[in-house]
């Protein structure tokens, strides 16, 4: 008999708790119109950036072609008589029909070239315009990092500075006077 | 003389508002259930979404009508008409306001749960024709219902007659003038708004066509227009259930300043907003609970409502009045 009144008691308190429903705000996001705050670390389609001086980021290490789980990277380094024989990639293409975001590439590139970015706009009629080409992925800013410039922090001769002249480097030791 | 004119009025009124109301209340429940669930439901078309069954009944009717050829062709056919004809004739005997009924039958009760019984039938032979074993399992959960319900649902309803006298639903309704049946019948009520939400199947009663477990139950089979008709018919007896317990327990039209017929409205737009809370909020049963609830629980329930209800009405009358009965 108790158990009755339990039944019949918890049915009406689930009615009313449903009820209370009715003063509450829909968490529903109403797309087109309304768009959903994305922070900046979101990771949607992915570009590759310029250094602050305005030349590609890439040196076409091919870690990030490594690292994709999925094997949507394709790119070929080349050299580039002009720049010091600096690499860079003669093509770069992502096929973001394969692409699954998850941000390897950008985790594996050591010169902060390869970026992901709050963008999920991304649907195509046509499979094949999924495939991006380096002109498509390549913009003209720097991305997340504004500062960043890999040729001023590694350590390595370029045209306009020499070994240890970059930021925040020290001059070359001498290794054979290194003694302890 | 019956005045013809009238009568005609009066059907294209109860018809033509039954089957938009039917078409809208798709949508109130979509709207409502969202919600309750906190998000929008359809609100793109028109204002806030109304013309959403619109939109819906012109994708219905294009779709391609279908019959199985494991069918049994004739019956599955005829089907869904018997839904919606049972159930737009179970309106011809409500009285919306006085002198606002299609048929001012002297047999209303009985006739709207005849109505309500072939209706049960389109579930059952709907279910075998299809010759599909979902549809079957969603026709033998509609007759175990059928049983469990049908006994409690006449019973339930014999108190209020009792206390006004009459099987005709305006009479009813006008027996009401002072104090609603509610108070008096309360269990009655209950017992005969458990049977409703049975016989509309609906939940926590929407065993034949339990989503979950017989992927659409008796009418899995049928597609276009004719599992609309099915979907405008269950939406129809909910209307018929709302209609009746706001005819039988809720003193019908009767209400202060409002016109009669703006208070019936506004009653059972009351019941149709509980009935689709109640399909926010319950599980479904289990079919066996249903019937051992309905025999074990629901019938005596009835029955000794109706035993005390005979008693009251028999005390109060008086033995020297009951001798001059016919």
């Amino acid at each position: 008999m108790m158990s009755i009144w339990l039944y019949a008691r918890n049915l009406i308190v689930g009615l009313w708790i449903v009820f209370k429903r009715t003063f509450t705000k829909p968490v529903t996001v109403q797309y087109p119109e309304e768009r959903p705050y994305l922070p900046p670390r979101w990771r949607g389609r992915i570009v590759l950036t310029r250094d602050p001086d305005g030349e590609e980021r890439c040196v076409a290490c091919y870690l990030c072609s490594a690292a994709c789980p999925v094997d949507c990277i394709a790119l070929q380094a080349a050299d580039n008589p002009d720049a010091h024989e600096r690499r860079y990639p003669e093509f770069f293409r992502i096929n973001f029909s394969r692409c699954i975001y998850c941000g390897m590439c950008e985790e594996a590139c050591p010169t902060h070239a390869i970026q992901l970015i709050p963008d999920f706009e991304q649907s195509e009629y046509a499979r094949r315009n999924l495939v991006y080409e380096k002109e498509d992925l390549l913009i003209s800013g720097t991305g997340k990092y504004h500062d960043y410039n890999f040729y001023r922090v590694a350590g390595v001769r370029t045209l306009d500075k020499d070994k240890g002249q970059g930021a925040n480097e020290l001059p070359p030791v001498d290794v054979r006077s290194l003694m302890p | 003389m019956i005045d013809w004119s009238h009568t005609a009025l009066t059907i294209a009124v109860i018809l033509g508002s039954c089957l938009t109301l039917a078409g809208m209340m798709i949508w109130l429940e979509r709207r409502l259930l969202g919600v309750w669930q906190e998000r929008y439901g359809p609100n793109r078309l028109g204002p806030g979404g109304c013309l959403q069954s619109l939109a819906d009944m012109i994708k219905i009717f294009t779709k391609e009508d279908w019959i199985p050829p494991f069918a049994d062709k004739a019956v599955f056919v005829i089907t869904p008409a018997i839904v919606v004809i049972t159930a737009l004739m179970s309106f011809a005997v409500v009285p919306v306001a006085p002198d606002f009924v299609v048929a001012d039958l002297n047999v209303g009760v009985l006739f709207f749960l005849a109505m309500s019984s072939l209706a049960a039938y389109s579930v059952i032979i709907g279910g075998w024709a299809s010759n599909n074993k979902f549809a079957f399992l969603g026709s033998l959960r509609a007759i175990a219902q059928l049983l469990s319900y049908e006994v409690f649902m006449g019973l339930s309803l014999m108190g209020t007659v009792l206390l006004a006298g009459s099987f005709n639903l305006s009479d009813i309704v006008e027996a009401q003038r002072h104090q609603w049946f509610v108070i008096p019948q309360f269990f009655g009520f209950l017992c005969f708004f458990m049977a409703g939400l049975a016989e509309a199947h609906r939940t926590p009663f929407d065993m034949p066509e339990a989503e979950a477990e017989l992927v659409a139950g008796y009418h899995s089979e049928y597609s276009g227009m004719k599992f609309g008709m099915f979907f405008v018919g269950e939406y129809l007896s909910i209307l018929l259930l709302s209609a009746m317990t706001v005819i039988l327990f809720f003193g019908g039209w009767h209400g202060p300043w409002l016109p009669p017929a703006v208070w019936f409205g506004l009653k059972m737009f009351g019941f149709i907003v509980l009935i689709i809370l109640i399909r926010a909020t319950w599980p479904r049963f289990r079919f066996d609970q249903l019937l051992t609830f309905g025999w074990k629980v629901v019938m005596p329930l009835a029955l000794i409502n109706l035993l005390l209800t005979g008693g009251v009405v028999l005390w109060k009358t008086g033995a020297s009045e009951l001798s001059m009965l016919p």
